[in-house]
């Protein structure tokens, strides 16, 4: 069987999973949510430029840290920026960061994983030790580690935050691996000769992909939320590009004069994207995963 | 008057997918000192039963209907501090998995000691431990074991000090819900003499609960045979060896391997026992059985009084 | 096996691990990307300014001596008694011991990262429990609302919202420092103000500290309740569903006791492993709280030393974070055979 055929088969087993999920009760729902909060923030900032009353960043288009009013409904910021258009384009960093990083796991992370628990032995256990090493680390720390010695950029900020979420990736398939792995339906194909990448990816792999899926959705809000931080300390991507995070950043030194339009606007898209992968993550794990049904 | 008294218990297990009758109009009557069993397969309901005795359905079931009476007290409703000192105290019901059934954090010690002091708070910890500590003699046990953790027993062991739970503090009925199920057979008949031996010395009713009617036949005094929820025949086990009325009990005996007999071909009833979600119209035996007549789908028999105390809910003895 | 076999044979266990930990922080922050000398300098230095630098650090020795020279610095007894601390180099900023600023940093990070935990284990578990309990109920789905809400919330962002609402409209509680200036530390013993301040007896300055400390650890402690509640919440259910819970309440045991004594004693083990391992994530919350409250911990040592592009200080934190988070990690380890009489017998 041709590998394009092992993709459909896989796809064509999760759609009716993906249709049927009004019917699997709250937690259908709240995937249904995710996506849609998702999806919304993504197309909002995809058409921000379009839409923003306002140049994100240009100066003093307004009075400084103005409050909310009609003319600059979220107000304006101590440069005297509309909030605003500030708000509608500043979640590009963080998604494109996000995206970046979950596709570095996940193609780094599920191959080592698969490889690494299928071959067992000295290797299995060298990478799981390094694996489990990098675990136990606080993750932030790992990312302000590798994200200050290499630099700004969107593409360094993703590897920092990819390292940091491997582990997970690694661990997840290497678990469910060596459970399938001795099942009797791989111990046949084993019998009928067939060879070991064909046992792991038609075999092994499809069985993975529910747990790798909910990982993903998870580390999308993780990096996210990640991002947000290592922006919030200083180690931004640009000054120059509108990101939720550079206006916490500078917002809180607006702190104290009460400007709460500032950080509260900004915040809650970080909280709602974040919220959104949540979601799906959440109730995708029990929608595929069903633990305690009686 | 009698010790235990069932009155039309019905038992529900709202799930999400669908409401499941699991015990169906159940009635019957236990005297002091007496032992009764509850026989049938898995799924017919018996353990629900016994749990419901207890007042310890787990969610999501319910008690419907009907009254269970325990020394002419009403527990059907009771409010749940006074249901507590009538569990462990004056019932007690011993768990089919002793593997399962312990605390693996606390010592047997501890077992023991917070059994007997919340029943009765004013013994003291060394008369309570002493107390402990002559049950597992009688129960065959090393009584400087009392200190140990329940990994560090085996597995008859275990039911034995379950056992000694039940009995330490003089309940008047004891559960015991598959008492050998979890156990190999030697160990088996030698759990059942114990139990025998202290139902005579301590004088407690005994309600047997179990799928192996061989077992229920020889120790039990009433039997019950459950199935899918309903009560099939109740009756004294001498009748109901000599005269197994329903069908399905006439099966169960016949599927029961004699050591005697030498070219014994295993009989057993054909099919499964039905889905309890979506259970057969009329009465729940119907695809099962070789008697079946037309009103057997449609109509649920009633219980039908045969003679000798004899209760069997199956058409074939209804007048008519 | 014995309790006491047990530590021995698990701190000996750790060596090798923190040493593939320690090899990986020098690899990161020495080996793999670039000269740290160079991007402290970003390029605006002669090459005399570099080579001075790198002397003056002992960067300028192949790298394998200064990888001993490294792991030396954390095992040489005689520093850690000359000095009070370990050698960790030198600041690329003051060439001041990195060793000594962490050390006087480092208290105020414990001292919040102890009272969030508490916070968190406290709320998480006793709101887990309650929602376990009553499964499936409105309360049961609020709670799991609660956790899941509180996931995706990133911690300055609440810091921040607290800061407005508690220090700047309210005026009830100071927006950072551990103290208000006016007040002196008490005498330093633990280093953690709260429990020096009790040591000494001085109520007042107890409470200026815990006054301080409210917010910070607030924060921190609710955002990681979360994780708590639905592991708690998770645990339980499975916990209470198992034979020898229904078994305890066929004895008539009281409602607590089944609980506390049967239910969550079982469903803690796992906890507690999650407490562990909550206890990285932690330090990383730490940095964004120190951060955003300007607390003089770890976290902000270290961020700061990122504005000033101080790589030899900020390895130096690194590698504190990581003996902190694996010291915790054996701590838990042991307590997990404490309470669990099948690991060790």
């Amino acid at each position: 069987m041709s590998k394009a055929k092992i993709k459909r088969s896989t796809l064509g087993r999760l759609m009716p999973e993906l249709t049927s999920l009004t019917k699997r009760g709250p937690s259908g729902w709240m995937v249904i949510l995710g996506i849609i909060i998702v999806s919304a923030l993504v197309i909002m900032t995809v058409i921000a430029h379009w839409i923003a009353p306002h140049d994100p960043i240009e100066i003093g288009v307004g009075p400084i840290r103005a409050p909310p009013s009609s003319q600059f409904p979220m107000g304006t910021n101590h440069l005297g920026q509309d909030v605003l258009s500030r708000i509608l384009c500043g979640g590009s960093v963080m998604l494109q960061v996000s995206i970046l990083s979950v596709l570095v796991c996940f193609v780094v992370g599920v191959p080592l994983g698969l490889f690494s628990s299928y071959v067992g032995g000295l290797f299995d256990r060298a990478c799981s030790l390094v694996i489990d090493a990098i675990y136990a680390f606080p993750g932030l720390v790992i990312a302000i580690a590798i994200f200050a010695m290499l630099g700004p950029g969107v593409v360094n900020m993703a590897l920092s935050i990819a390292v940091v979420y491997i582990p997970s990736y690694f661990r997840v398939v290497r678990s469910q691996v060596l459970s399938i792995k001795e099942l009797t339906y791989v111990e046949a194909a084993r019998g009928i000769g067939a060879r070991w990448h064909t046992i792991l990816f038609r075999y092994v792999f499809p069985n993975v992909i529910p747990s790798i899926v909910v990982i993903a959705t998870i580390n999308f809000a993780d990096a996210v939320l990640t991002a947000a931080g290592l922006t919030f300390i200083g180690l931004g991507v640009s000054v120059d590009i509108p990101d939720w995070g550079w206006d916490l950043k500078y917002g809180r030194e607006l702190l104290s004069s009460g400007a709460w339009w500032v950080i509260t606007f900004p915040g809650l898209m970080i909280i709602l994207l974040a919220l959104g992968f949540t979601l799906i993550g959440e109730g995708l794990s029990e929608v595929l995963n069903p633990k305690l049904q009686r | 008057m009698p010790l235990l008294e069932l009155d039309s218990v019905t038992v529900d297990y709202r799930t999400s997918r669908g409401t499941i009758r699991a015990v169906e109009d159940v009635s019957f009557s236990l005297e002091k000192g007496k032992t009764l069993g509850l026989a049938g397969e898995s799924g017919s309901g018996k353990s629900t039963l016994g749990l419901s005795l207890m007042r310890l359905v787990p969610y999501p079931g319910v008690i419907v209907n009907g009254h269970i009476r325990i020394n002419q007290t009403d527990v059907t409703e009771l409010p749940e501090p006074r249901m507590r000192s009538v569990r462990g105290g004056k019932v007690a019901y011993i768990f089919q998995d002793p593997m399962t059934s312990l605390n693996p954090v606390k010592r047997i010690s501890a077992h023991f000691l917070e059994l007997i002091r919340t029943h009765e708070p004013n013994t003291s910890k060394e008369e309570a431990l002493e107390r402990a500590k002559t049950m597992l003699r009688d129960l065959g046990i090393l009584p400087e074991r009392i200190n140990d953790y329940p990994h560090q027993f085996s597995g008859g062991m275990r039911q034995r000090i379950m056992i000694g739970l039940a009995i330490v503090l003089n309940p008047d009925l004891v559960i015991a819900d598959e008492p050998t199920t979890a156990l190999d057979v030697i160990v088996q008949a030698k759990i059942l003499d114990l139990l025998e031996n202290l139902r005579k010395i301590y004088g407690m009713a005994l309600i047997i609960i179990s799928h192996d009617l061989s077992i229920i036949l020889e120790r039990c005094d009433k039997i019950i045979v459950m199935y899918a929820g309903h009560m099939f025949e109740y009756a004294s086990s001498l009748e109901l060896h000599r005269n197994p009325r329903h069908p399905y009990t006439q099966g169960l005996l016949q599927s029961i391997p004699n050591i005697e007999l030498v070219d014994q071909k295993l009989a057993a009833i054909p099919g499964s026992p039905p889905n309890m979600l979506n259970p057969p119209t009329g009465c729940r035996f119907w695809p099962r059985c070789s008697y079946v007549m037309e009103i057997c789908r449609t109509k649920e028999p009633p219980l039908i009084d045969t003679g000798h105390n004899h209760l069997v809910r199956c058409f074939r003895y209804h007048e008519g | 096996m014995g309790l006491r076999s047990y530590i021995i044979t698990r701190i000996l266990l750790t060596i090798p691990t923190l040493l593939l930990l320690l090899s990986m922080v020098f690899l990161v922050m020495r080996v793999l990307p670039g000269d740290p000398v160079e991007l402290h300098f970003e390029k605006k230095a002669t090459p005399e300014q570099m080579e001075a630098m790198r002397r003056a650090l002992g960067l300028d020795k192949p790298l394998w001596a200064q990888y001993t020279d490294y792991l030396w610095g954390l095992v040489d007894v005689g520093y850690l008694l000359e000095h009070g601390y370990p050698n960790l180099g030198k600041s690329m900023q003051t060439f001041e011991e990195v060793g000594g600023q962490i050390f006087s940093a480092f208290p105020a990070t414990l001292e919040l990262a102890i009272y969030s935990m508490l916070i968190a284990s406290i709320i998480g578990i006793l709101l887990g429990v309650t929602s376990s309990k009553s499964y499936n109920s409105f309360l049961d789905h609020l709670i799991r609302g609660f956790g899941t809400v509180t996931y995706a919330v990133p911690i300055f962002v609440l810091g921040m919202i607290f800061q407005l609402i508690f220090g700047v409209y309210l005026r009830w509680l100071p927006t950072g420092l551990r103290l208000d200036p006016a007040v002196n530390p008490p005498p330093t013993i633990t280093g953690l103000y709260t429990i020096d301040s009790l040591i000494a007896a001085n109520p007042v300055k107890f409470f200026e500290a815990s006054k301080a400390l409210l917010l910070p650890s607030l924060t921190l402690g609710l955002i990681l309740s979360g994780m708590f509640i639905r592991m708690t919440r998770t645990n339980m259910l499975e916990t209470l569903r198992l034979d020898f819970v229904t078994a305890a309440k066929a004895r008539g045991l009281k409602e607590s006791t089944v609980t506390y004594g049967y239910a969550l004693r079982n469903a803690f083990l796992p906890i507690l492993t999650m407490m562990g391992l909550q206890f990285a994530i932690l330090l990383g919350g730490a940095i964004l709280t120190e951060t955003t409250f300007s607390w003089p911990g770890l976290g902000r040592y270290t961020v700061d030393r990122i504005t000033f592009r101080d790589y030899t200080a900020i390895q130096g934190a690194v590698v504190m974070f990581g003996l902190f988070v694996t010291l915790v990690s054996l701590i838990v380890d042991i307590l997990y055979a404490y309470f669990d009489p099948r690991i060790r017998l």
